[in-house]
């Protein structure tokens, strides 16, 4: 599993690195984010390449566990 | 074609996207004093494009400024699309651009030549328009800023506010949508060169034919489609109006590749503010797909105008704007007011 830290950056970067972790094709992902927006689009990007996100919030920062 | 400097790996956030949300600012504007003049019949208690100051019986004076950070990375392209911007809220109030002033910010990490194309973007803009930029004032800073403060004269008469809706108005719209979501997507290298071009020749078209064509129309209300999106100015026409917007969704012109685009996150942050202001008053009819709404709640950078008008008059102006502008669309209608601001339908 891979996770990305895209703690700090602010769209479309986030979806961006999501993109290029997802070129190996794993199973499952982990991403960090600390904004709302982040949040959605990252989550929206991992649905669109028929992904299942799960989402944990704690201190405005949130985690998407992304899996297959 | 120009050299591409990456201007915009300067910037932060992109256009009108760069907006700070409408529902702060109202917040930010509200209890301070100021004069009271009649004289002054738009003026910033109105979410409107510009303020207009009666001169005498035939002339009002308009006034707007509008500035943001680069949205291409190409610095003539960025100056003339920050021009047209600019010179947008003018031709929304029903008037014609007389004297403008540059508002420049420069970052050290900017050639003197760059600075110079973002100039001759403007200035060659205002020529256009058959404005004159007469000064401005520039300053360094960490991010590059171009945009312009615009003064134009209207009739006192002919001002069109975004409150003059009525109930059997029409609504068209000049410019497709999708601007904001489409050069998100640009920044992770996603849209294609022609269909890029097109994007940025859409922003730099200035709203000045519109305009023309309009003021031989009898037009209640307009204004331009930009930062708060297409959901965020209908929600304010139809509040400053006292109606009800119906949106037809399936009229509204925008680019077939922002679909995509929205549905695969690259959605930027001003439409979520966007939605946050304007999803209160608005009713969703039917089924409208996540990323349509997306679409109608993207931030445009010097996007079109949006005017009402009654059903007769709508439709000979539509045929006549369509000869110069093609993209235009009826896109809905006006009804007293119902239990929501915007129904999409």
């Amino acid at each position: 599993m891979k996770t990305v830290d895209a703690r700090g950056l602010s769209c479309p970067e986030p979806v961006i690195l999501l993109r290029k972790a997802m070129a190996s094709k794993e199973s499952a992902y982990t991403v960090l984010v600390d904004n709302a927006v982040s949040k959605e689009n990252v989550t929206r990007a991992a649905q669109h390449q028929g992904y299942k996100v799960s989402v944990s919030e704690k201190d405005g920062e949130y985690t998407l566990s992304i899996t297959r | 074609m120009e050299t591409d400097v990456k201007l915009t790996k300067l910037a932060s956030c992109a256009g009108c996207g760069a907006k700070v949300g409408a529902g702060t600012l109202v917040q930010l504007l509200e209890g301070f004093r100021t004069h009271k003049d009649p004289r002054l019949i738009v003026g910033y208690d109105r979410s409107d494009d510009a303020s207009v100051y009666v001169l005498d019986e035939n002339t009002a004076l308009v006034q707007t400024t509008d500035f943001f950070p680069p949205i291409v990375g190409a610095p003539y392209l960025y100056g003339q699309i920050a021009a047209a911007n600019a010179l947008s809220d003018v031709y929304a109030m029903g008037g014609e651009p007389k004297l403008a002033l540059n508002i420049l910010c420069v970052s050290e990490r900017m050639e003197d030549k760059t600075v110079q194309e973002i100039l001759r973007g403007g200035y060659d803009k205002v020529y256009e328009a058959g404005a004159i930029i007469s000064g401005g004032h520039t300053i360094q800073g960490a991010e590059p800023i171009y945009g312009l403060a615009v003064s134009g004269f209207v009739h006192p008469k002919k001002v069109l506010t975004n409150s003059g809706a009525l109930p059997g108005d029409r609504l068209l719209l000049t410019k497709p949508l999708g601007i904001g979501i489409l050069t998100t997507a640009a920044k992770a290298d996603l849209v294609e060169a022609p269909l890029l071009d097109r994007v940025y020749r859409q922003m730099a078209t200035l709203n000045k034919t519109a305009r023309d064509i309009m003021v031989q129309y009898p037009v209640h209300s307009c204004t331009d489609v930009t930062g708060f999106a297409l959901l965020g100015h209908s929600y304010e026409m139809a509040q400053g109006s006292g109606c009800t917007i119906h949106i037809q969704t399936d009229q509204v012109p925008w680019h077939p590749e922002a679909y995509e685009f929205a549905d695969m996150g690259f959605v930027p942050a001003g439409a979520y503010r966007n939605r946050n202001y304007a999803e209160k008053g608005v009713k969703v009819v039917g089924q409208v797909p996540r990323a349509l709404q997306d679409i109608f709640f993207d931030p445009q950078t010097s996007g079109g105008l949006l005017m009402a008008l009654p059903e007769e008059a709508a439709k000979d102006c539509l045929a006549e704007l369509q000869k110069r502008i093609p993209e235009a669309r009826e896109i809905g209608y006006v009804t007293e007011k119902m239990d929501a601001d915007i129904y999409l339908e």
